[in-house]
Formats: structure tokens, sequence, C-alpha cells
């Protein structure tokens, strides 16, 4: 029995300790919005974090990260910064076909948790490991650097 | 502040500002699903329906890949209903080529950046029609003229005396009513919701993980299944390893068929792991030897006999044989896989004498047929829900992983949800064609061209498809740009030769016909306008003295990309033009810079289009952002190559999409036109590349007539 931490809340399942989280996610607990596209972390869909962290849950085992918090794009609109890159991504309707989207924000998320006003570099620097297919890449970085904006004027105000 | 999640928010907002009951999402309606749930009070005809509740429903005929029809389509029908997009829902339709057919296919499909330009006035239409019949029970009611009468989101006003009411209470005494057979539709000048930047439907849903792809379905006792296909076209199995599968924890049973073997377990963990504890062997088949170099010899060959006559404007090959110059080129393109970010998947249930089918396909009546024929079941027992598409591009018109899917399914008891590895998706493609071509011209002393000619060899996707359409030896798509040519030459030949290629799939892959002969044509004019000593853009507008849209975009598009400003050593402007089946004309430059070691940046595209009647300008923007994107990926790197007969390439590390840091800054313009409404799903990839590929030229002195251009230009 392996317990995991997602979103707040305790997930007790019985699977394989080697089972990449992804998997444990999608088919084991029916979580679907966390996405599968390569499977050897080449794509980024499946992005989550960890403690904070953007991870590739594909190649993740599901056994090392017990006791750490889980966060999935099914609860990141409850962070600061999750809620954030969301208004942004509506504001400027980022998403085409949306597949991608789930991790295109986990990875959003976590930089501008960390960075609350991101430079070009370093947008590419969190983003590139994030494909999208359907080339919403001008929007996504117009959509942080927007979130980064407001992110700053709530600070102020 | 209150805490309402945005779904919350979504509901409460709408039903505030309109009064009504609002749904939000998207319901899938499948055939035989309308005897379970309540009919709806007024459904006028297959495209409204609104309950005696105040739900509006649309039905969308077309599928969301990305390309906004969940939005544009809505905003059809809305305008002329006179509601909000605030008080809509969205279900996708069942297949029903009756009810549903795009009426440029006579079927229902979704495909050739048709859309909005196919739907334009039947949408409009069901609006206008179920509008003028809930116009007409108010009016009815109160014994007054509709013309009296004024409607705004959803609800009848007579204001001489000030009653209203709403579509909900009028939706039952509608019914009763007649269906109009002609209704009058808006004048565009009182368009409210046309040409206006509406916000996306399908975005709220898409940022928070409830947007549902086929891959996410989950049913009570279901199996996950993953595959393998022969690695090489018309191989078979030849062995396997049953027990070893099976002794994997989650492994539930392993499904061999002649050509597929497919590990049905609890997760898809275990159905990888099972599929690679087969050890599967195969009998490769007669395609066992074939590689890359094969095609393309077989296809030179072919380039060497006349083809079909496409277009015949006097006599181009006497006009270039009697020319002061003679400029001819040999161009070739890849195969191109699809690589949508989701993988091919499909689940199935067999059951109680009937098949249900979970997919995203942008084919459905064809994915009901194939299914019908395979079980034997008639039509209306095979149910067929689609899903929002996690990319299309051309791909999923292809039905041929929902029939393996049906055949995996007549061996499992149960659902069964099979789902491709991203290795499995890139290895068993419907691959872009590779095309080879000849194009010539004669040159007058003054650098004009007095005689041009064009021979495309390649598979014909229409004569496998779609066969009525494929006529006389020529197929309408793969000379589609190439027979429209807009310069102006006296002498103009396109001929067509078909050369199938058995050794792989060959499918639509965005563009198609028109992105192959668009980097031919377009690279040519630019060859013919260096051998002219001419300026790229000069020489074009000199030809384009007939086609003013076509100087419009282009005109455009120069004076956006500073054409002819001073650029940094080692960058360069390209510029390509595009004019096609679709109606769309298109310009773009793209500025390029070469690295001394020969690694191609593309800087900027600049895109002027004009499309006619725009519906939603914020999504035609997005299209041309899309296709630029991807266009570009494939000018620079795009290439499926084979090798004893398996596709070599295997993921994304090997099969290069462009990255968000590689991404170059886009610049569209749109032209405001009252023209009807062309394709835009298309042709920002297919004007890309010659745009790049001259860039190169531009920046390098060096032509490359092969895609893609960053391993020729290295090799070069």
């Amino acid at each position: 029995m392996t317990t995991l931490n997602i979103n707040g809340k305790a997930h007790d399942v019985e699977v394989p300790d080697d089972m990449p989280l992804l998997w444990v996610l999608r088919d084991v607990i029916g979580m679907t919005g966390t996405k599968f596209g390569c499977g050897i972390a080449a794509c980024g869909a499946c992005t989550v974090h960890l403690d904070g962290q953007p991870i590739r849950s594909c190649v993740t085992p599901v056994k090392s990260v017990t006791g750490k918090q889980i966060t999935t794009i099914e609860a990141i609109g409850e962070t600061p910064a999750g809620k954030k890159i969301q208004e942004a991504w509506i504001a400027l309707d980022v998403p085409q076909c949306g597949y991608c989207q789930s991790g295109q924000i986990m990875s959003a998320s976590a930089l501008l948790a960390g960075k609350a006003s991101p430079t070009d570099e370093e947008i590419d620097g969190a983003m590139s490991g994030n494909l999208c297919r359907c080339g919403t890449y001008v929007r996504i970085r117009a959509a942080i650097k927007q979130a980064a904006q407001t992110s700053m004027s709530g600070q102020k105000a | 502040m209150n805490t309402l999640s945005r779904r919350d928010f979504l509901t409460v907002s709408a039903a505030v500002g309109g009064g009504l009951l609002l749904g939000w999402g998207f319901g899938s309606r499948a055939a035989g699903d309308s005897a379970a749930s309540a009919a709806p009070a007024f459904a006028p005809n297959a495209f409204v329906q609104i309950g005696s509740d105040g739900r509006i429903v649309l039905i969308m005929p077309q599928v969301e890949m990305g390309q906004g029809v969940y939005t544009s389509l809505p905003m059809l029908i809305a305008e002329e209903l006179q509601v909000g997009l605030d008080q809509v829902a969205l279900e996708h339709a069942p297949p029903d080529d009756k009810l549903y057919a795009n009426p440029y296919f006579h079927f229902q499909e979704t495909g050739a950046s048709s859309s909005v330009r196919a739907f334009y006035e039947p949408l409009r239409k069901a609006g206008a029609a179920a509008r003028t019949m809930l116009v007409a029970a108010a009016a009815g009611a109160w014994q007054v003229d509709p013309a009296s009468c004024q409607v705004e989101r959803g609800v009848v006003t007579h204001p001489p005396t000030g009653r209203t009411l709403t579509y909900a209470a009028l939706a039952d005494r509608a019914a009763k009513l007649p269906v109009p057979a002609a209704v009058p539709l808006k004048d565009p000048k009182d368009f409210k919701l046309i040409g206006t930047r509406a916000k996306r439907l399908d975005t709220p849903s898409k940022v928070n993980g409830t947007a549902q792809f086929s891959i996410d379905v989950r049913l009570p006792g279901m199996g996950i299944a993953t595959v393998a296909a022969s690695p090489v076209l018309g191989g078979k199995i030849a062995s396997l390893d049953e027990a070893k599968a099976k002794a994997i924890k989650g492994v539930r049973q392993v499904v061999r068929l002649d050509d597929v073997v497919a590990v049905v377990a609890d997760h898809m963990w275990a159905a990888k792991q099972g599929l690679a504890a087969l050890s599967v062997t195969w009998d490769d088949g007669p395609n066992a030897k074939v590689s890359t170099a094969d095609v393309v010899r077989d296809l030179a060959e072919a380039s060497l006999q006349a083809g079909k006559v496409a277009r015949k404007d006097g006599d181009a090959p006497a006009a270039i044989a009697a020319a002061t110059r003679k400029i001819e080129a040999i161009y070739e393109v890849p195969f191109l896989a699809h690589a949508t970010m989701e993988p091919m998947n499909c689940t199935v249930a067999l059951r109680n004498g009937s098949c249900e089918i979970w997919t995203g396909c942008q084919s459905l009546t064809r994915a009901q047929r194939e299914a019908a024929k395979l079980t034997g079941l008639p039509l209306e027992k095979v149910v067929v829900r689609n899903h929002l598409l996690g990319g299309g591009f051309g791909r999923r018109l292809e039905v041929d992983y929902v029939i393996q899917a049906v055949r995996i399914a007549q061996h499992v008891a149960g659902p069964v949800k099979v789902v491709w590895t991203r290795e499995e998706d890139m290895q068993h493609g419907y691959y872009r064609p590779y095309y080879y071509d000849r194009i010539a011209a004669g040159l007058n002393p003054k650098g004009r061209p007095v005689g041009w000619t064009h021979r495309i060899v390649g598979p014909s996707i229409i004569a496998r498809r779609i066969p009525p359409v494929f006529q006389n030896g020529i197929d309408p798509d793969g000379v589609d740009g190439a027979v429209q040519l807009l310069y102006d030459i006296p002498a103009v030949q396109v001929e067509y030769v078909r050369h199938e290629e058995p050794v792989v799939n060959t499918g639509w892959w965005r563009g198609v016909g028109v992105t192959h002969n668009v980097f031919v044509m377009e690279s040519f004019v630019d060859e013919l306008a260096r051998a002219a000593k001419a300026d790229p853009v000069q020489y074009r507008r000199s030809l384009l003295g007939k086609a003013p849209r076509a100087r419009a975009v282009l005109d455009l598009a120069v004076k956006e990309a500073g054409w002819g400003q001073a650029l940094p050593a080692g960058h360069g402007r390209g510029v390509s033009l595009l004019y096609s089946a679709w109606g769309s004309y298109l310009a773009q430059v793209a500025e390029v810079a070469v690295s001394s070691s020969g690694e191609i940046q593309v800087i900027r595209v600049v895109c002027a289009v004009d499309c006619g009647q725009m519906v939603n300008p914020d999504i035609a923007v997005a299209q041309m952002e899309s296709g630029i994107v991807f266009g570009v990926s494939a000018a620079l790197w795009g290439q499926i190559t084979l090798k004893n007969g398996r596709v070599e390439q295997s993921s994304f590390p090997d099969y290069r999409i462009m990255r968000l840091n590689e991404c170059p800054t886009i610049d569209i313009r749109l032209i405001t036109s009252s023209e009807a409404p062309s394709g835009l799903g298309e042709p920002g990839t297919a004007c890309v590349a010659a745009a790049v590929a001259n860039a190169v030229y531009a920046a390098t002195g060096k032509r490359i007539r092969k895609l893609p251009l960053q391993p020729q230009l290295t090799t070069a």
C-alpha cells in the first residue's frame, strides 16, 4: 500500500513501486487532467508539481513521491500563481486543442511562483520542455507576462 | 470577495446575465441516446435545441481539434438566434451524414480548412429559422405582428406594449409551428457577434484539466490496452511469449491478431510492461528491405513520364524551348508525421448486440461504417461518441485506430481502451506523402517568365479515400495551389503523375497538396527573380497585375516586415505567396539567422491574410500562429525516413518539434473584407516553408530544393 498526498488529500493505492506517477493518477485514481504525451519526459504533457517543483510524472516512480505534496492541474487554481496563470490563459485564449495545456500551465505556475516577474530567458528555460503541437507559444509567453504583471500590481495594491 | 470556483462563476454570472438556466461543458450526443434523455421542447433542425427549462443546446457538426470551431460555429448560430454565447451549451454531433454532412464534401468530415466557409450559411439559417419560429410563437400569443417584436438574448419583446416572453416559455408553442422554408439572414452591418473577438468557449475547460479527450474515457471494468502493430507495412507476427506478458501483475489478457498484438491490463503501465515482455518477432513481408532511397528512386523514375494535364494555358513547353533562358529544377519534400500531442486511442465496448465507441475523430461516419462492417452490426447499433481531439492535422481523418480497437475489442469481454504509445504513434502514421516535382520556366530577355511547367509526382490520397473526386487521373488536392498559379505568365502547364508508394500509409497532413506545391512554386519563383537579378518582391509584384487581392496581402506583409531594410550579417528575409482552393490569400515574410555552423533560426514571420468575411478575428490570428509554428517545424526539421521497411523516428527526440524557446516572433495582419469566408486552418502552414527557404537563400546564397532545410543546409 502506497499513500500519496495529492492536492492536499491522501490517496491509498496498491501499485508497483516503479509505476510512474502519471499512470497512478490517470488509470488508478482517475485524475485525467494530467496527460500522457511521450512517456520519456520529452514533451512535458504530464507535468505536475512535487513540493512545488515541476516534474515529469511519466518518468517519476510512485515510490519516490510518497511523503511529498503532489499538485496537479485539477488543483493548481487554488495556488496564487496557478490562479493568475489560469486567468491569463483565459484572457488571451491560449489553448487550441488544449491537450498539452495542463502541462504548460503546471510549468508556468511553478515559474511564476518562484519568479514574480520572469525574464524572456527565464520563460525559455522554464517552458522549453513543454511541447505544443498547435504552436500556442506566442500566447503562452504573452500570458505568462500578463500573469506576472497582475501579480506585481496585486502586490503593490 | 467570494470564493466561487471558475466553473461556478461562469454558471452564476451567465444565469444572472441571461435569466435562463445555463449549462456549461460539452455533452456527447450519440445515436440511440435520444430515447434515454428527455427530448427538448423545441428542436426545429439538427443544430438547435431549446428546452422549456431554457437550456439552449447547439449541436456541433464539425469536431474541435484546436481550430476554434466550437466557438466560431456557435457564433454563426447565436448571431441569428439572437442569444449570447454565454447562454449556450454545446454537444458533439453523432455520426449522421444526412443531418451533419459537411456541405463541401456531402459527408460528415472535418478537414480541408472548410468548417467556417462550408457552414457559414447553413448554421446562420438554422439559427434564423429557430428565431423566426420563436418570434412567431410570441406574436401568436400576443396576437400581434411578428415584425413588431424584437429579440435580445433569448427574450422576445413587444415594445409597444412592453410584454416579454423568454425562449424557454415559447419553446413548446414554437415547436407546434411549421419550420419556415426560407428565412432572411441578417445584413452583415447588423452583426453583433460575427466579426468580433468573442472568447473561445472551450478555453475554461482547457485550463483546469476538465476538458475530456477520448484518452480520458473511464468506464466500469474497462481494460487498458497498448499495442504493437507490425513495424513494416504488410508484416505479420512471427512469434511472441504470451506467458511472460501474463506474468506481469495487472496484465489481464493478450490479444494476438495477424498483424498486431494488444496487451490488455488494469492500467497502462502494466500494459506497456506486458507488451515489452512479449518479445514479439515479426515476419516483415514484402517491404522488409525498403528504404527512403528506394521510394525516391521510384518517384524520380515516375517523374520522367508525362502526367495528366491539370492546367494548360498556351503551349508552355514550346514557350520555354523558344525562350532566351531556360531554368529548371527538381524539388522534393519528405514523409511527415502528424505527431498529435494526444496519441491515437479509442475505447470500444461490444456488448448486448451493440458496439459503443468513444473516440476523437475527424471522420465519424467513416468510423461508424467501418465498425459496422467489422462487427456485422447494423449502423444504428454502432454508437460513436466523439470527444475533443488532442490535435488532428489530418491524422484523425483516418480511422485505422478505430478499426484496430474494434478488432481487439472483439476478443475482450467488456470495454477496452486502446492507447498507442508515442513510439507506436510515430511509426504507424498516415504520413504526408513524399512528393517529387519537376518545374521549369523560360525567361524573356527582360527576365520575365514566358512559360511555366510544373509536374507533380506523388500518391493520390483522394483516389483512396474519395474515389469519385479522382477524375481523369488528376488528384485535385495533389495539384491544389499549383493550378491556381496567379502570376501573369502567358503559357502554363501543370501535370500530375500518380505514383503510389505502397510501403507506408500516406494521408492528409495540414495542407497536403498546397503545403508541398507552395514550397515548390514559391521557391522557384524566387529562383526566377534571382536569375532576372530582380528583387523577389518586386518580381512577384510585377506578375500580379491580374490578382489585386494577392498583391494587397503581398504589399501589406512586405511593409510590416520592413522588406529592404538592412539586416545583420548572416540574416536574410524571404517572401512567399499563397492562393488555393481554400480561397484565402496569404503573403508571408520570414527572417532567419544562420549561424557560422549553419544552424538556422527563424527570427520573425510576418503574415498578411485576406480570408474574406472573418467570423472571429482572434481565432483567425490563432490559426495563423499555429499554422506557422507547425510549418516552420516541418520546414526546418520534419522528416520521416525508412530503413529496412521501418520508420526510423520514434518520438520527439528524433522527430523534432519546435519548442517555445525556438518560436519566432509572429506578426499577423488581417485584411478586412466582405468577400465570402475562406479557409484558415492550413494556409499558415502551407505558405511558410518557401518563405523560410527563400530567407535561407538570402542569408547564405544556398538554394535548398529538398526539405527539411536544416540537415540539407548542414550537408550542402
